[in-house]
C-alpha cells in the first residue's frame, strides 16, 4: 500500500517529536510526586508550575485560573456541572447549542434528567449560532450558557465574545468548549467576559489524556472527584506530570507558530477546494469558509453512501472522517449537519477533512484526487 | 490444502483477491476470516448492524458483538468496518416477520435475512468496496463447475445451512465463498481455540437474532396485540383458553396447559377466522399429517424454473432428514409438492427446500397444506 495520508487531526494529532522529548525525562528520571516534601517532589512540582505558567501566558489567564483535567471531556463536564449545580438556587434554565461536541451536549442531556430545563439553540444554515439567538433565549431563570468556540465538524467559529458580553451584563455564567480552537486562535481570557474555557492537548500535537479548564477568578467550581489537595482540591489526583509538561510544550510551539500554521492550513484547504471545483463531482461545502477554523473542511457529496466512501478512502490509504457519533462503529448522520439543514442528501453525506503539521501540498493534491475518483465511482 | 479454503477457478491469485467477510462477533465468522487469511486472501471484516437493542445493563448488544469483531480482526491483522442496515432490516425482514405472524403463519426470518440483507444489501455494499467475493460463516458449499455455480450441502450434516440459503440465486452465489463448508462445527471450535481467537469460547447465539435470549411471547406482544381465544378439540370439546394464535406452532406440545389423563396434547390446527386453536391428544394424531403442500415465492437457484414435474428430495423444516417428494410446477410459478410418505406438522410460513443429491435446487414458502 502507498504511504497513508492522515487528514483527521480534529480527531487527534500525532505528538510532536519535541513535545515527546520534553516529556521523556518526566517518566524515567524525574518521577517524584509533586505533593511530596522531598527534592524529587519539588522537582516535578516546579515542572507542573512552569507548565501552568506557560499555559497561562499562552491563553491570557492567571496561574490560579487553570485546572488540569484528564482531557477535554472532563474539562467540559467540570465547567457545565459546576456552573449549573452551584447556581441551581438562582434558576434551572440553561442554554447551549445543538452543535456542541457530545462532551457538552450529553452533559446537558444529563442535567435535563436532574430537573434542569435546557434550550438547545439551532445554528443558521452556515452552522453559526448568533449572539441574538442566545439573547432571545435568556429567561429570568437562566444561569449558564455554553457555546463552543469552533465547531469540531464544520470548523465554524461562533461569536463567543459577543455572547459572553451579553451574559456578563446579566450575571449569567458562560462556558466555551475551545478544544478545536487552541491550535489556531488567540485567547486573552482574563480580560474577556468568558467564565470557563475547555482545552485539550492531543488536538495540538500534545499527548492524550490531559486537558485544561480555564475558570475565571470567582467563578464557581464544584469538584467531581474527591481526594487529595491537588489543584486546590478542585481536581484531586496525582498530577499527570509527563502529560502536563507535554501539553505546555505543545502550547508553546503553537504560540510561536500560530500564524504560519493558520496560513498553511488555509492554503491546503484552498487547494483542495479548487480541485473539487475543477472536477465534475457534485459537492456542497458546509459552513462559511470566511468564518471557519482553517484546519477543518467539511464537504457533502449528495448521492454518495458515506460509509462506502469512508471505507474506500481508508482502503486507499486516506484517513478522514464523518459525523461524530458512532454506533457499533457505523456512522450515524452528523448531529451538527442535521441541525444546519433538513436536506438529508447533505446532512447524511458530510466528509470532514482536518489538516495538521505533517500535511504537505502533495498530500492535499493526492487526497483531493482520491476523493474525487471515489466519489465519481459512487455518485 | 486439506482444510481451509479452496481456490476458485478464476485466474486471480489469492493475494490479489479481496474477500469481505460478514462478521457477527461469533466463532463461525471469526474462523471464516481466519481460514481466508491463512489461504492468502486480502481479507476485510465487516460487521452488520441490523437491529438496535440494549441489554439489562444498558449495553448495546451490537456494540458488544462489534467489540468481539474488532478483537478478532486485530488478531488476524485485517481491517474492519461496521455498516448499518437497520432500516433495510426493519423494512424487509422485520415487517415480513410481523406480517407472517399476523397471518397466523410461522415465519423464517433467517431465510429472508439471507436473501435481502446478507446476500443483497451487504453483498452490494461489499462490491462498492471493490470486493471480489463476500464470505460468511454458513455451513454450506459453493460448487463452481463448467461456468455454473451451485449451492451444495455443508459437510457437517448436523449443521448444514443450505435450508436457510434457498432463496439465493446463481448470480449472488458467483460472488460468495463459504469457507466452513468442508469442516464441521467441533473443528471450527478447535481452530478458534488453537489460534486463540478472542471468540473461541463465546457461546453460539440461539433463536432469532433480534429476539436473542428474551422471552419470545413477551417480545412478540410488544409489537402485535395478542388476541386470546378458545382451545377446542376436533370434536368440539372446549379445553380452555389460548393466549393468541400467533404464539403457537403446529405440532407444538409445550405451553398448552391441558391436564388430565391420557396422551399429551398437541396443537393440531389454527382456525384464524374464529380465533380457535385446535388441539388433540397424541404425537401421531392423524390431523397433524398431510400428503402435500403448495409453496409460493419459489426460487430456483439456477434461474431456470423446471417446466415438467420431477422427483427429488426436500426438507420441510431445518435439520429434518430429507423426504422423497414429487414436485409439480404450476403455471403461476408456485409448485405443488406431493410427499412420498405422509408428513407430520408441516407448517405454513416455513420453507420447503429441494435437493438433487448434494445440490440444493432452491425452495419456497409453504403456503397451503394438502390433506387427502
Amino acid at each position: 500500500m502507498k504511504r497513508a495520508i492522515y487528514m483527521d487531526h480534529a480527531a487527534t494529532a500525532p505528538v510532536d517529536r519535541e513535545v515527546a522529548e520534553a516529556m521523556q525525562p518526566y517518566m524515567t528520571e524525574m518521577y517524584g510526586n509533586p505533593s511530596s516534601i522531598h527534592q524529587f517532589g519539588r522537582q516535578t512540582r516546579k515542572a507542573v508550575d512552569d507548565a501552568k505558567e506557560t499555559m497561562a501566558s499562552a491563553i491570557g489567564a492567571g496561574y490560579n485560573e487553570l485546572i488540569f483535567t484528564s482531557g477535554g471531556t472532563e474539562a467540559d463536564n467540570l465547567a457545565v456541572f459546576s456552573a449549573a449545580y452551584s447556581r441551581r438556587d438562582q434558576g434551572k434554565h440553561l442554554i447551549t447549542t445543538a452543535i456542541e461536541h457530545h462532551a457538552v451536549l450529553h452533559a446537558f442531556n444529563h442535567l435535563e434528567t436532574q430537573g434542569f430545563d435546557v434550550t438547545y439553540l439551532k445554528p443558521d444554515e452556515y452552522g453559526i449560532v448568533s449572539a441574538k439567538a442566545v439573547e432571545e433565549a435568556i429567561t429570568a431563570e437562566t444561569t449558564l450558557v455554553s457555546v463552543m468556540y469552533g465547531n469540531n465538524e464544520t470548523g465554524m467559529i461562533q461569536p463567543v465574545l459577543d455572547i459572553a458580553e451579553i451574559l456578563n451584563d446579566r450575571g449569567i455564567l458562560f462556558h466555551t468548549d475551545a478544544v478545536q480552537a487552541l491550535g489556531t486562535e488567540s485567547f486573552d481570557l482574563s480580560a474577556s467576559p468568558i467564565d470557563y474555557a475547555a482545552f485539550s492537548a492531543h488536538k495540538i500535537n500534545g499527548p492524550k489524556g490531559i486537558g485544561l479548564l480555564y475558570v475565571k477568578e470567582g467563578a464557581p467550581v464544584l469538584p467531581m472527584f474527591h481526594g487529595g489537595e491537588q489543584e486546590k482540591k478542585r481536581r484531586p489526583g496525582t498530577e499527570n506530570v509527563p502529560a502536563i509538561v507535554g501539553f505546555a510544550a505543545a502550547v508553546a510551539k503553537v504560540s510561536a507558530e500560530k500564524e504560519t500554521r493558520k496560513s498553511r492550513y488555509a492554503a491546503l484547504k484552498e487547494d483542495m477546494l479548487q480541485r473539487f471545483s475543477a472536477s465534475a463531482v457534485h459537492y456542497v461545502v458546509n459552513g462559511d469558509q470566511d468564518r471557519s477554523l482553517p484546519h477543518i473542511l467539511n464537504i457533502s457529496f449528495p448521492g454518495v453512501n458515506i460509509e462506502a466512501l469512508l471505507m474506500n478512502l481508508d482502503m486507499d490509504g486516506l484517513a478522514v472522517s464523518s459525523g461524530s457519533a458512532c454506533t457499533a462503529g457505523s456512522v450515524n448522520p452528523s448531529h451538527v449537519l442535521t441541525a444546519m439543514t433538513d436536506d438529508e442528501a447533505i446532512s447524511h453525506t458530510g466528509l470532514r477533512i482536518s489538516f495538521g503539521l505533517g500535511n504537505t501540498n502533495e498530500d492535499a493534491a493526492a487526497a483531493a484526487e482520491m476523493i474525487i475518483r471515489t466519489v465519481k465511482r459512487l455518485q | 490444502m486439506k482444510e481451509g479454503v479452496k481456490m476458485n477457478s478464476e485466474t486471480k491469485r489469492p493475494e490479489d483477491t479481496r474477500v469481505i467477510v460478514g462478521m457477527s462477533g461469533g466463532v463461525d465468522s471469526s474462523v471464516t476470516a481466519y481460514l481466508l487469511k491463512q489461504a492468502g486472501y486480502e481479507v476485510i471484516g465487516i460487521f452488520m448492524k441490523n437491529w438496535d437493542d440494549t441489554d439489562e445493563s444498558g449495553v448495546c448488544t451490537a456494540t458488544a458483538d462489534y467489540d468481539d469483531v474488532i478483537r478478532v480482526c486485530n488478531q488476524l491483522e485485517i481491517p474492519y468496518y461496521a455498516v448499518n442496515f437497520e432500516k433495510q432490516y426493519w423494512d424487509k425482514v422485520f415487517t415480513y416477520f410481523l406480517d407472517e405472524y399476523k397471518a397466523g403463519r410461522t415465519p423464517n426470518p433467517d431465510v429472508v435475512c439471507n436473501k435481502e440483507i446478507k446476500f443483497r444489501a451487504f453483498l452490494d455494499h461489499a462490491m462498492t468496496l471493490g470486493a471480489d467475493y463476500v464470505a460468511t460463516g454458513h455451513y454450506a458449499n459453493v460448487r463452481r463447475e463448467n461456468g455454473r455455480v451451485q449451492l451444495v450441502r455443508g459437510k457437517d450434516r448436523n449443521k448444514d445451512q443450505t435450508y436457510f440459503l434457498n432463496q439465493l440465486t446463481e448470480q449472488q452465489l458467483e460472488r460468495v465463498m463459504f469457507p466452513l463448508g468442508e469442516i464441521d462445527k467441533p473443528r471450527v471450535r478447535e481452530i478458534a481455540k488453537e489460534k486463540n481467537l478472542a471468540t473461541a469460547d463465546k457461546k453460539d447465539s440461539t433463536g432469532i437474532c433480534f429476539i436473542g435470549e428474551r422471552n419470545f411471547k413477551e417480545f412478540l406482544s410488544e409489537y402485535l396485540p395478542a388476541q386470546p381465544g378458545r382451545m377446542v378439540t376436533p370434536d368440539g370439546e372446549d379445553k380452555g383458553g389460548h393466549d393468541g394464535l400467533m404464539y403457537y406452532t403446529l405440532g407444538q406440545r409445550q405451553g398448552l396447559g391441558i391436564g388430565g389423563s391420557g396422551e399429551p396434547w398437541f396443537v393440531l390446527d389454527k382456525d384464524l377466522e374464529n380465533n380457535i386453536l385446535v388441539v388433540g391428544q397424541g404425537f401421531h394424531h392423524p390431523r397433524l399429517y398431510s400428503n402435500g403442500l403448495i409453496a409460493e415465492e419459489v426460487n430456483w437457484i439456477s434461474g431456470e424454473a423446471p417446466a415438467e414435474p420431477f422427483a427429488c428430495t426436500a426438507k420441510m423444516r431445518y435439520r429434518q432428514e430429507d423426504r422423497g417428494v414429487y414436485v409439480k410446477p404450476q403455471a403461476d410459478g408456485r409448485v405443488e409438492v406431493v410427499f412420498d410418505e405422509p408428513e407430520r406438522a408441516v407448517t405454513p410460513g416455513q420453507s420447503v427446500v429441494f435437493y438433487d443429491g448434494e445440490v440444493c435446487l432452491g425452495g419456497g414458502t409453504i403456503d397451503v397444506i394438502l390433506k387427502d
